[in-house]
């Protein structure tokens, strides 16, 4: 099997997945108790011919498999419908909410790199030592602790006690957002700081046991040299894999810290719409952020065929 | 060992809680609401003047049970189709593989908060569908574990003396990979604790009014500049029994994956 034969079976694996979602989260929705028609009334006692107008309007009297198709040649064209409970459409919601969550996501993510990416390296090389027991430590407590409590306490700390950062919602303009994201940021990244610093201490350990790395130390290259140049190249794969697991964490871990900071982003839209059962806001929603997990985990097959020779290799058999 | 103390004192909280608390968790105070400690109230009240430290105490059982329940029963499922799968390899590895794919590949809080929330679950059906959506990772480590065992000569030599798939399975593989399951159990919880407060947190899963450790968290943030610890001891509590159980379950195997070397 060649390199494409690779490459197209990934790629009718992910549509596969994602066909398998839609079902899942159009079935789920339609099994819900209290019909869709009650949600759509919104608790008005309806008159007969509200009732067989909102029959017509979203052809509930069709046989399942009908109201699926239909609902998925829709969702191809990114067309959700229109909320339940706002009267506009779930597209143009998704519009509205989704920047919040990316500026605070690529934020949690630079930050995460910036700190775990050195952490896990060094703790790596000094497989043991003091630093290594310190890391290791940490990536525990970062791994364990939900993001709500972690939020909460800085809240306290950075905002009650030291009012030095805002704790509630997202700020007016590029600056304010910047500053009134930073607490949402910091706690974001803990739990995801915690994942990559523990996958590169992993890949570093392994790397460092490998021959090479003790030839080049034979042939009295500066230890700076070997970091870098060895070390880290070769430990960063690993790591660029994980970027799908990465990626969920983020997105469970950005719906609970917009609860938490009070941020109008996806993760709050989704909650407010299971609150209110406005069913195709969470349908539309929930298809966006599988969509966006699973062609992150397309993209990683793909970069690391492109990093790693050896992979490619694997992937003819 | 601090890790170990601390979910003792959980356990006994858990227990104590249900027995004896120091106020009545629902009674009721409203010229006492939202105040901070005090002599009478430990850690204060909280917006309805109820008593905060007797409220996370008798919250506790429910915050632990349920968890436990679940790391139990991703445990059994778990285990009985990862050695099925790992063991016997063929089309119910490839179904298996397929089914824990579709799981990994999806944010797990998000379908948690999508399903609690719509379809509506109580308590019970909450912890049932964890152990739905977290079976598979159990599986699929177990799988690899038993894969490994399954090619070790011991098997083969087993198998060679005519001792039955069924006995070298549990009698033969189970001890073997046994060290990967139990420390698994002690994180299985840890995951499960963070995704029951989570949803509790968020006002789903759970009772208005009740006194679960993410509905008191919940409360207590609202109260944060009146009673500050209403929020803090909550989100204290979570995280240590997390980190505490994440530690043990790493001790356990550190020390259990050692003996089976020495061997």
């Amino acid at each position: 099997m060649g390199l494409v034969g690779f490459i197209a079976r990934r790629a009718a694996f992910s549509l596969l997945l994602l066909l398998i979602v839609s079902f899942l989260v159009f079935g789920l929705t339609a099994a819900a108790p209290g019909s869709q028609l009650t949600a759509l009334l919104g608790g008005r006692p309806p008159t007969p011919e509200q009732v067989a107008a909102l029959n017509e309007q979203y052809h509930l009297n069709d046989p399942f498999f009908q109201q699926y198709g239909r609902w998925l040649i829709n969702a191809v064209q990114l067309d959700f419908g229109t909320s339940s409970v706002a009267g506009v459409s779930v597209t143009q919601q998704i519009g509205q909410y989704l920047p919040i969550t990316a500026q605070l996501a690529a934020m949690a993510l630079v930050l995460s790199l910036i700190v775990s990416v050195p952490a896990g390296l060094f703790a790596g090389i000094g497989r043991g030592g003091k630093l290594d027991r310190t890391v290791s430590l940490l990536t525990v407590g970062g791994m364990s602790s939900p993001p709500y409590a972690v939020g909460i306490l800085l809240i306290f700390v950075l905002g009650v006690k030291l009012s030095v950062l805002p704790v509630y919602g997202a700020g007016e303009g590029g600056g304010d957002r910047f500053v009134h994201l930073i607490l949402p940021a910091i706690t974001l990244t803990i739990g995801l700081a915690a994942i990559v610093a523990r996958q590169t201490r992993a890949s570093t350990l392994t790397v460092m046991q490998q021959d090479y790395i003790t030839f080049a130390r034979a042939r009295g290259l500066s230890p700076r040299r070997i970091l870098v140049v060895y070390a880290l190249r070769n430990s960063a794969l690993p790591v660029v894999t994980s970027a799908g697991l990465l990626l969920i964490s983020l997105i469970s871990g950005a719906v609970l810290v917009e609860q938490v900071f009070s941020l109008p982003g996806l993760g709050q839209l989704i909650v407010s719409s299971v609150q209110q059962a406005d069913l195709p806001v969470i349908q539309g929603v929930t298809m966006v952020l599988a969509l966006v997990v699973i062609l992150t985990n397309f993209a990683v097959e793909l970069l690391s065929l492109l990093i790693d020779p050896r992979t490619r290799y694997a992937a003819k058999g | 060992m601090l890790a170990a103390a601390f979910v003792l004192l959980v356990t006994v909280l858990a227990v104590a809680g249900q027995l004896f608390t120091p106020a009545d968790p629902d009674k009721q105070s409203l010229l006492d609401a939202a105040k901070g400690p005090s002599s009478g109230h430990l850690l204060g009240t909280d917006d309805l003047g109820r008593d905060v430290l007797s409220r996370l105490m008798q919250g506790t059982l429910s915050a632990v049970s349920g968890p436990v329940c679940v790391a139990l029963g991703t445990m059994v499922l778990g285990t009985a189709l990862g050695l099925l799968a790992g063991y016997y390899g063929g089309r119910v590895d490839a179904l298996v593989t397929l089914l824990s794919d579709v799981l990994y590949s999806l944010p797990f809080m998000l379908i948690a908060i999508v399903v609690v929330g719509v379809v509506g679950t109580g308590y019970w059906l909450t912890v049932a569908l964890l152990i739905a959506l977290m079976f598979p990772f159990a599986l699929r480590l177990v799988r690899s574990a038993t894969r490994v065992q399954s090619r070790l000569p011991y098997v083969e030599a087993a198998r060679t003396l005519g001792v039955p798939d069924r006995r070298v399975v549990t009698h033969h593989v189970l001890p073997n990979v046994s060290p990967i399951i139990v420390a698994n159990i002690l994180l299985d919880f840890v995951t499960a604790i963070i995704a029951f407060s989570a949803l509790t947190f968020l006002g789903l899963g759970s009772r208005a009014g009740s006194s679960d450790w993410g509905t008191m968290l919940a409360d207590g943030q609202k109260l944060i500049y009146d009673n500050p610890w209403m929020a803090i001891v909550p989100a204290l509590l979570i995280a240590l029994t997390c980190i505490s159980a994440t530690v043990l379950g790493d001790w356990f195997y550190d020390r259990l994956s050692a003996r089976s070397e020495e061997r």
